[in-house]
């Protein structure tokens, strides 16, 4: 499999504070990966350094083959980018705002802008000073989805969007990848990343801390499990790898890590077993371990 | 909620933000009157030096025109008529640019949103605005009145001078006020504001020219069109020359006036809006636009329509000087010899030497022109427009470029037709010079004004954090020193420094060649150098 982006090492700071402090990021041909972080982690600032819009201090960066900083041109023809702050000109309406864009990048499809205008509801005649955040993001969302280009980076896209655009959002997505597109997308939103993205990597102070896909990453993590059996349970809480446990005689609720589960169920099929549930964490737990409780590997090193 | 909530925070949050900016603006021009005081002594020792100086001066409408009237030939009168016109034209500056920033600049970064949200009253910004530049104004008189106490002055002179200059300068925060609710831009505002100070210099100007000479030949009595300028009422205030201090109440009627104006209007508009309302416009991009060239002009467009009739309206009024300066001249051996020595070999005839002079100043405003134009491409990198740009297939210098082109066939535009209008006007009050040879001796002026274009470009490569200052920066150096320098007395190698000086003194003389491709060799070095510098760094907010 061929990779549209790959990224090692990459360092950058500004002034004395370090954004990248040697971050990797790999995304292969036709997945869509997200990119997730708290704030300040440096989501962004790899977005720009990807688009050659920054230079990194260190590292190896490559995007469709190419050096992002030397090959900008030809890369930008070949890529579009919806960044997360849409800043346009006020006197411009969204229409001639879409049609700039899409022409600066080599063309778009009129068709399809007219498709993507309907399904965001967009109005185009107006200038582009009147529009809200949402309004401002659907014009770059239309420009950049209007053209046929094959790989997308967009950087927190909807975060000011509606539910009802956010679901026109992962269906335009779904389409473009379904063509063969490559997407980047940062987010804050979970239930997003978990719809569309097959990987992840979740970054922290510009270091990657974990990158897979989701069950992958889910691996990693603990899974909650829900029995009820016919007879008391016991001994659960003497095994390894069980957390959390509350349990009445007959029924128990406990957290078991990925790598013990097997030695538990073989545990629990000694029991009259009557109901068992299991709950994989969700994305949202994922991410709260690697943002909250542990310290970043780069916080231990200082 | 009072409408007035929180104004002081906004005053020490907006004072803090000016912290360097006002100073610099007020330190540097007790720099520039304190140079002006001490050359004026060292220069003019005496009573007789000083009036044969001001005889000759006073007799040409040129210097009149950008200087202003002489009111006596004491030390302190002649510092005056050195400096209060140019003082004047700078504390206008300030006191515009400050009310902009801090009202409707702040609208546009949506900072005004927020501290709109944290319990500030709707006329909170424009008091704070107009607090500061009222404290700004009067240190910058008072900087004024004590570096001419520091020169050894008389004090009732100093203290109108200082005064003249903080009054005029709130005049000009009350019109800046009134365009920061006007227009939807703070670069339209900014745009409105200065070109309003260009306006009634013009108008001071040739009010000053028209005015009437004593017979002793050391004062002029400005002529009416003088009282109707805002620039003009600070020199009628006459520091050094039997002080009018009544004339201190104009502008300071009209700054009342125009405050008053400016809340009303404040009232009656929804912050980041003008008081036009906006229509539909198009759902689709012309062809035109759609090409960097294409969005530079789009963005470029209205400002420079204002610079191009600006010119062609100044030229108007310079044309039709030139009889004037005919009638005015021609009787006065002593003073034909001198201007014939200005324009660097006798010969021609006084009206052609009189508008070879005026040339220059038209060359600076075409560089006024470049230097905004050009300063667009550091307001779209700070303002995300440049990165929503150059991540697309549109290269770094492609995109400077575009912007370059806009400034470069603006300037020549505008120096052609105010050349052109000139010409026009002094055939119709019956000169003979000529619409297409003051045409052409205003694009003489584009080189120089190619250069002050270079330098834009190399700061916005090498220290984009700096380049506004930069730029402004360079163009008060390249006046005081080419523009000015004679008036200054400074050394010839300081005024080659800048770029008007080499720009051969058309109609006067005739034109030559070299030293204008030179300066356009020049400014095509640095602006290729701006443009190197800015592919290899970072795009900076
Ligand atoms: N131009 C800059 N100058 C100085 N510091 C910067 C600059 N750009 C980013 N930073 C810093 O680099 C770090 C990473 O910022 P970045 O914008 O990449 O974060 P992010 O992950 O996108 O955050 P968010 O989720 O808030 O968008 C932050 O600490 C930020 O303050
Ligand atoms: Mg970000």
């Amino acid at each position: 499999m061929t990779h549209a982006i790959s990224a090692t090492g990459l360092t950058k700071a500004f002034g004395r504070s370090r954004a990248l402090d040697g971050l990797d990021l790999t995304v292969a041909t036709g997945e869509v990966h997200g990119l997730l972080g708290p704030n300040g982690a440096g989501k962004s600032t790899t977005i720009r350094v990807l688009l050659g819009l920054l230079r990194a201090d260190a590292g190896q960066v490559q995007v469709l083959g190419g050096d992002p900083w030397r090959d900008a041109v030809a890369l930008h023809r070949r890529l579009a980018y919806v960044p997360g702050d849409v800043n346009l000109w006020p006197n411009l309406t969204g229409g001639e705002a879409v049609d700039l864009f899409g022409d600066l990048r080599g063309g778009l499809d009129p068709a399809r802008r007219k498709e993507l205008e309907e399904r965001f509801q967009l109005d185009p005649t107006k200038r582009c000073r009147t529009y809200s955040k949402g309004n401002r993001q659907k014009v770059a969302l239309v420009a950049a989805f209007s053209s046929d280009v094959e790989l997308f980076i967009l950087d927190e896209p909807t975060s000011g969007l509606d539910p009802l655009m956010e679901a026109a959002f992962q269906q335009t997505v779904r389409e473009v990848t379904a063509k063969g597109a490559t997407v980047l997308l940062s987010s804050h939103i979970f239930s997003e990343v978990e719809a569309l993205c097959s990987r992840v990597s979740i970054i922290r102070e510009g270091v990657t801390v974990e990158s897979g896909t989701l069950s992958e990453l889910r691996h990693l993590t603990r899974t909650t499990i829900t029995v009820e059996a016919g007879e008391p349970l016991t001994g659960l809480d003497g095994l390894p790898g069980v957390h959390d446990l509350e349990a009445d005689t007959t029924r128990a609720r406990f957290d078991v890590d990925a790598t013990a589960l097997p030695a538990v169920l073989a545990h629990l099929a000694t029991f009259d077993v009557r109901a068992l549930t299991s709950q994989p964490p969700t994305l949202e737990e994922l991410f709260m371990r690697h943002y909250g409780k542990e310290p970043a590997p780069a916080e231990v090193s200082r | 909620m009072s409408a007035y909530a929180g104004t002081g925070r906004l005053v020490r949050l907006a004072a803090r933000r000016d912290r360097i900016q006002l100073p610099i603006w007020i330190l540097a021009s007790a720099a520039m009157m304190s140079a002006g005081t001490s050359a004026v002594a060292s220069e003019f020792p005496t009573e007789e030096s000083r009036i044969t100086a001001l005889q000759g001066a006073g007799s040409s409408p040129a210097v009149l025109v950008m200087r202003g009237v002489p009111v006596g030939s004491d030390l302190g009168a002649l510092v005056n008529f050195r400096n209060l016109a140019s003082i004047l034209v700078v504390v206008a500056l300030m006191s515009t640019f400050a009310v902009v920033r801090h009202t409707r600049q702040n609208e546009e970064n949506g900072r005004a949103e927020l501290i709109g949200a944290g319990a500030v009253g709707r006329h909170a910004p424009l008091t704070a605005a107009l607090v500061l530049v009222f404290a700004a104004n009067v240190l910058f008189g008072a900087a004024m009145t004590g570096t001419i106490l520091a020169g050894g002055l008389a004090a009732e002179g100093a203290l109108a001078f200082g005064a003249a200059c903080t009054v005029t300068g709130l005049a000009f925060a009350g019109i800046a006020g009134i365009a920061a609710q006007l227009f939807q831009g703070a670069r339209a505002a900014n745009g409105f504001a200065a070109s309003a100070v260009g306006v009634f210099y013009l108008i001071r100007g040739i009010g000053d020219a028209l005015g009437e000479r004593s017979a002793d030949g050391l004062t002029v009595t400005p002529s009416w069109l003088s009282w109707l300028s805002p620039l003009g009422w600070g020199a009628l205030v006459r520091p050094y020359g039997q002080e009018r201090w009544w004339a201190l109440a104009l502008p300071l009627a009209l700054f009342a006036v125009c405050v008053a104006v400016a809340f009303a209007l404040v009232d009656r508009r929804d912050l980041g809006a003008g008081l036009i309302p906006d229509r539909p416009g198009p759902a689709h991009a012309s062809r035109g636009l759609r090409s960097p060239l294409g969005l530079a002009w789009r963005l470029n467009k209205g400002s420079t329509i204002g610079w191009v009739v600006g010119g062609a309206v100044f030229g108007l009024g310079i044309g039709s000087l030139g009889k004037t300066v005919k009638d005015a001249l021609g009787t006065n051996a002593g003073v034909v010899e001198m201007m014939e020595g200005l324009a660097g070999g006798g010969g021609p005839d006084l009206v052609s030497i009189f508008f070879a002079a005026m040339m220059n100043t038209y060359g600076a405003l075409a560089a006024g022109f470049v230097i905004q134009a050009l300063l667009r491409l550091r307001s779209e990198e700070v303002g995300g427009t440049a990165e929503a740009v150059l991540s697309t297939a549109v290269g770094r210098v492609r995109w400077v470029g575009a912007h370059v082109a806009c400034a470069v066939v603006g300037a020549a535009v505008m120096l052609a037709l105010a050349g052109a209008f000139t010409g026009l006007a002094d055939a119709a009050s019956g000169g003979d010079v000529g619409v297409l040879t003051l045409a052409g001796a205003g694009l003489a002026q584009l080189p120089a004004a190619l250069v002050v274009a270079g330098v834009v470009v190399l700061a916005f490569g090498g220290l984009p954090r700096l380049v506004v200052g930069a730029a402004w920066g360079m163009l008060v150096l390249s006046i005081a020193c080419g523009l000015l320098g004679d008036l200054f007395g400074l050394p010839q190698i300081v005024r080659d420094l800048s770029p008007f000086t080499h720009v051969p003194a058309i109609p006067a003389v005739d034109l030559s060649a070299t030293p204008l491709l030179a300066l356009t060799a020049v400014a095509v070095a640095l602006t290729a150098a701006g443009m190197a510098l800015f592919r290899r760094r970072d795009l900076a907010t």
